[in-house]
C-alpha cells in the first residue's frame, strides 16, 4: 500500500517541501530509503524500526520502500525520522487514512519513541503556511518556535504515542515547555546581558560615542582606529545597546537563520535583540561568509540585522576580508556550488577596530617608532576598496589619566547614557521609516546613488563645501556618496529635512580614512 | 628623462663649495643641475620619523628661505627632508637632493613624484655613488658631508639623539659652517638631538628671518626682498591677530579662534580639542573640517589635527 506525508528540507535558508512516500508490499523483508539522502537520513530506518517496536508495533515482514521526493535535492539531518515513521504507520494501516492529509511534520525519533527537537523549524512552518498546508506537527520542544509563524494548526508532540492519539482525533496538549518570558530573551552571540553595559561606562571619548551614535542611527559601517587599550572594543560592544529594536518581520528573519544554524537558545522561541557577532580574527573564509559543500550560513549571515564586529582588522587574512566587499554592498551573499546557488541574507552593520600602525601609537611620533614602510605595509593589509566601504571612521585616542581619575565624580555623568542615545536613534529611525515607507530600504546606509540625489538635498553652502572637499580631500566617487548618506543620517538625528554645512562637515570629519592622504 | 652627468674633481663643473675640503669624493654624479655658486644655499635636515610640528616647520623654513632666493639642500629622505624639499618647491626656489644611492634610483620610492618636481623646478639630484648603486645603510652618514659642504648654513629640525642629522651638523662644524637647530620641547625624544645642539651653542632657529640675516650678514650675497619679507611677516602676524583667514579675508568666529588656540596649545585629537575648547563634538567636527578645507589645518592620521604653517 502506498501513502504520502509532507515534510520540509532546508536548502540554504529556505525550506523546500518534501514528499515522504512509503510503500509496503510483499517480497523479501527489507527497509529501503531512497531519494538522494545523506547517511543521517539513512540511519532513520533503524531509529524508526526500533522506536515502533518499543511502542509495541512490530513491522510486518514485508518489503518497505521509503522515497523522499523531489529526488534532486539532498536531504540531510534527522528531521525526517518522524515523517518516515508516520508514513510507515500509514502504509501498514495503523493510522487512519486521511488523518494526516496536508500535514507537514518534522522531528527526530529516539529509540523509545520520543520525538526530539530539530533545527530550522520556523522556516519549515512558514513555508508550510505559504504553500497552504492545513497543519504542522512538530517536536514539542520546537512548538514555541513553530508558533511564531502564527499558523493556526501547529501541534507539538513529544512521542509517537501522541502522534497516534492525534490521528485518532485527540489534540495534543498545547502548553509550551520552557520559560515563557519573552522579555528575558538574551541575544545569542552576546556573552553578557546588555543591562550591564552602557555607553556611560566609557569615560570621555565623546567623538567616539558620537560616531557610534550616528552609526546606530543610519546603520552605517564604522571603523575605529587607535592605540592598544584605548577602548575600541569597549565602544563596539556597546553599540547593540543603542540599536533600534527589531520589527517583528526582522525578528522572524533572524530567528529563522539562528534556527537553521542550530544556534537558537533553548527556551527562546524568538530572537528579539539584534545579534552581535564578534568572530576571532583567525576566522576562515567559509566561517565568515558561509560555505561548505552544502553551504551553511556564516558569521555575516548570523549578524543579519545586527552588528558584525571585527577586532584587529589587519590581523585577518586579506583574502577573508576582501570577501566582505560584495556582501557589504548588496546586503546578501550568493554562494554557488555544483548543487546549486544559495542566497544568504547579510544586512549587517560592520564595526571594525584596528591599530593605525604595528605598534599602535601612530601619529604620536614620540611613542611610535614604526618606519613609514612598516606603517604602509601594515595598512596595506586592508585595501582602499575595503576602506571605501566604511561610512564612518574615527580615532579612539588613548584615555588621559585625568579622565580616568574623574571616574565617580559628577563630571563623568556629562556623557550620554545608552538610554539617552536610544532616544535619538528612535527619532532618526522614525524619520527614515517615514521617508522609505513603501520602498525596500530601511536605513540611510542602503541608499542607491539615484536615491541619494532624491533624498539628500543640500543647501547651496553645503554643496560648495562638498565640491571643495571632493577636490582637496581626495574623496572617491563612492566615498562622496558615503559622506552624503552619513550627512543624511545626521540631519535625521536633528530632525532637519535639508542637509547643511554642519551636517556635511561632521560627515566629512568622520569619513573613512584614505591611505593616500594618510601622510600629509 | 634627465641625463646623468659626471663631474670629476678636476673639472670646472665640480662644485666650488666642495673643493676646499678633504674627504670629498673624487667625482660626483648629477641629474638635473648643481647648486649655483652665486646664490646662497642652506641645508635643512632632520629625522625620518618626525612629528607634524617638525614637518610643518621644515616646510615653512624651506619655503621662506627659498622665496628669498636661498637654495635648499637636503637628502630626499622621508620626514623632515621631504618636507624641506616640498617647502622649497612651494617657495618657488631651486632645491637639491644628495642621495645615498645612485642618482637613477629613488630611495625611498614614495618620494619619486617629489624628485620629479625637484628636477622640473631647476633643481638637481646628486650623489657620489655611481648610477645603479643600492641604497646601503653606510652610504647615508657618508653622503651627509656633501650636504653640509654644499650649504652655507645647516638647519637641524627634529633630530633624535642618534639621528643622522647630527652627523651632518658635525660635518658642518668641521667645515666651518654655521649650524642652527629648531627648538623642540625639552621632554620630546624627537627633539633631543636638536635641543642638544642648541645646548652646545648652535643658533636657535626661532624664525626664518634669523637664518636670512645670518646669510646676508656675511655680505657675500644680496638676498632678494629680505626686508620685504620681514614686513610681510609682520603683516601675517597682524592678520592672525585680527582673526582673519589668509587669502580669503574671512573673519574667524570666536569658536574657531578658540579651536585654533587649543591647537596651538598642543591639543590635537578630536577628544583633546573637545575637552580643551569645550565645543560640543558635533559642532567641533564641522568647524574642524571647515578650517581644514580653508587650509588652516591638516589632518595627520585620523581625527588628529595640526596647524598648517603659513
Amino acid at each position: 500500500m502506498f501513502c504520502r506525508i509532507w515534510s520540509m528540507v532546508i536548502h540554504g535558508v529556505e525550506a523546500v517541501p518534501v514528499r515522504v512516500e512509503a510503500d509496503v508490499s510483499d517480497g523479501m523483508p527489507m527497509f529501503t530509503i531512497v531519494g538522494y539522502v545523506s547517511a543521517q537520513v539513512r540511519e532513520a530506518q533503524d531509529r524508526v524500526r526500533t522506536a515502533l517496536r518499543n511502542m509495541g508495533i512490530v513491522l510486518p515482514p514485508k518489503r518497505i520502500v521509503i522515497n523522499l521526493a523531489p529526488a534532486d535535492i539532498r536531504k540531510d539531518g534527522p528531521r525526517f525520522d518522524l515523517p518516515i515513521a508516520a508514513a510507515v504507520l500509514l502504509a501498514i494501516g495503523r493510522i487512519p487514512p486521511k488523518s494526516l492529509e496536508e500535514t507537514m511534520m518534522i522531528g527526530e525519533l529516539g529509540l523509545n519513541g520520543d520525538v526530539q527537537a530539530v533545527n530550522g523549524v520556523l522556516s519549515s512552518v512558514l513555508k508550510a503556511r505559504e504553500t497552504g498546508m492545513k497543519a504542522c506537527i512538530l517536536p514539542r520542544a520546537n512548538l514555541a518556535e513553530g508558533k511564531q509563524a502564527r499558523m493556526e494548526e501547529t501541534w507539538g508532540i513529544s512521542s509517537l504515542k501522541e502522534l497516534l492519539a492525534y490521528c485518532c482525533g485527540e489534540k495534543p496538549a498545547q502548553e509550551i515547555p520552557g520559560p515563557q518570558d519573552e522579555q528575558e530573551a538574551v541575544c545569542p552571540g552576546e556573552e553578557f546581558p546588555a543591562q550591564e553595559e552602557d555607553f556611560d561606562d566609557i569615560l570621555g571619548q565623546e567623538g567616539v560615542k558620537r560616531a557610534a551614535l550616528i552609526s546606530a542611527c543610519g546603520f552605517h559601517n564604522l571603523l575605529f582606529l587607535g592605540p592598544p587599550g584605548s577602548g575600541k572594543s569597549m565602544a563596539a560592544r556597546r553599540i547593540p545597546t543603542i540599536l533600534p529594536p527589531m520589527t517583528r518581520e526582522e525578528q522572524l528573519e533572524v530567528t529563522r537563520l539562528y534556527s537553521i544554524a542550530g544556534l537558537l537558545p533553548s527556551g527562546q522561541p524568538l530572537i528579539q535583540k539584534r545579534p552581535f557577532r564578534a568572530p576571532h580574527h583567525s576566522i576562515t573564509a567559509h566561517a565568515l561568509v558561509g560555505g561548505g559543500r552544502f553551504p551553511s550560513p556564516g558569521e555575516i549571515t548570523l549578524a543579519h540585522r545586527g552588528v558584525l564586529f571585527l577586532d584587529e582588522l589587519p590581523e585577518m587574512s586579506r583574502k577573508v576580508l576582501e570577501l566582505l566587499r560584495q556582501p557589504l554592498e548588496e546586503h546578501q551573499i550568493l554562494i554557488s556550488r555544483q548543487e546549486g546557488t544559495y542566497l544568504f541574507p547579510a544586512a549587517f552593520v560592520l564595526v571594525a577596530a584596528m591599530n593605525p600602525c604595528p605598534c599602535g601609537y601612530y601619529p604620536d611620533r614620540t611613542r611610535c617608532r614604526c618606519t613609514d614602510g612598516e606603517i604602509s605595509r601594515y595598512l596595506g593589509k586592508i585595501s582602499q576598496a575595503f576602506l571605501d566601504r566604511m561610512d564612518l571612521c574615527t580615532e579612539v585616542p588613548a584615555v588621559s589619566c585625568e579622565t580616568l581619575m574623574s571616574q565617580g565624580n559628577a563630571k563623568r555623568r556629562e556623557g550620554m547614557t545608552s538610554a539617552q542615545m536610544r532616544r535619538i536613534v528612535a527619532c532618526a529611525r522614525e524619520a527614515q521609516q517615514e521617508r522609505y515607507s513603501g520602498s525596500r530600504q530601511r536605513f540611510n546606509s542602503e541608499l542607491t546613488a539615484a536615491q541619494i540625489e532624491k533624498f539628500c538635498p543640500l543647501t547651496p553652502e553645503a554643496s560648495r563645501m562638498m565640491e571643495k572637499a571632493y577636490d582637496s580631500l581626495g574623496l572617491s566617487a563612492r566615498g562622496f556618496h558615503r559622506v552624503l548618506k552619513v550627512a543624511r543620517t545626521i540631519a535625521d538625528m536633528e530632525g532637519s529635512g535639508t542637509i547643511g554645512t554642519a551636517q556635511v562637515g561632521e560627515a566629512l570629519c568622520f569619513r573613512s580614512m584614505d591611505k593616500k592622504i594618510w601622510r600629509v | 628623462m634627465d641625463r646623468i652627468v659626471y663631474y670629476d674633481r678636476g673639472d670646472s663643473g665640480y662644485p666650488e663649495r666642495m673643493k676646499p675640503f678633504s674627504g670629498m669624493p673624487q667625482g660626483i654624479y648629477v641629474k638635473g643641475r648643481l647648486p649655483k655658486e652665486e646664490l646662497p644655499s642652506a641645508a635643512i635636515v632632520g629625522g625620518r620619523a618626525c612629528s607634524a610640528y617638525g614637518r610643518e616647520q621644515a616646510r615653512r623654513f624651506a619655503r621662506e628661505l627659498a622665496a628669498a632666493g636661498v637654495q635648499i639642500i637636503s637628502g630626499l629622505a622621508s620626514g623632515v627632508d621631504a618636507a624641506a624639499h616640498q617647502g622649497a618647491l612651494e617657495g618657488g626656489g631651486a632645491t637639491f637632493a644628495v642621495l645615498g644611492c645612485g642618482v637613477n634610483i629613488c630611495y625611498p620610492r614614495e618620494n619619486y613624484p617629489l624628485m620629479e618636481k625637484i628636477l622640473e623646478q631647476e633643481g638637481g639630484v646628486l650623489s657620489e655613488f655611481s648610477p645603479g648603486e643600492r641604497p646601503l645603510a653606510w652610504h647615508f652618514p657618508q653622503r651627509n658631508r656633501i650636504i653640509s659642504a654644499l650649504s652655507d648654513l645647516v638647519l637641524v629640525v627634529e633630530a633624535r639623539n642618534k639621528s643622522g642629522a647630527l652627523i651632518t651638523a658635525d660635518y658642518a662644524l668641521e667645515q666651518g659652517k654655521s649650524v642652527y637647530a629648531l627648538p623642540g620641547r625639552v621632554n620630546d625624544p624627537l627633539s633631543e638631538g636638536s635641543n642638544g645642539l642648541i645646548a652646545q651653542g648652535a643658533g636657535i632657529a626661532v624664525h626664518p628671518s634669523a637664518l636670512l640675516e645670518e646669510l646676508s650678514a656675511s655680505g657675500k650675497w644680496r638676498l632678494s626682498q629680505a626686508a620685504d619679507r620681514e614686513a610681510c611677516q609682520e603683516k601675517d602676524g597682524a592678520k592672525e591677530f585680527m582673526g582673519m583667514v589668509p587669502g580669503t579675508g574671512r573673519k574667524l568666529t570666536p569658536r574657531e579662534q578658540h579651536i585654533l588656540q587649543a591647537l596651538r596649545g598642543g591639543s590635537h585629537t578630536l577628544e583633546e580639542l573637545h575637552r580643551v575648547s569645550g565645543v560640543p563634538v558635533p559642532e567641533l567636527t564641522a568647524l574642524l573640517v571647515g578650517l581644514q578645507l580653508e587650509g588652516l589645518l591638516c589632518e595627520e592620521g585620523k581625527n588628529a589635527y595640526y596647524l598648517r604653517e603659513r
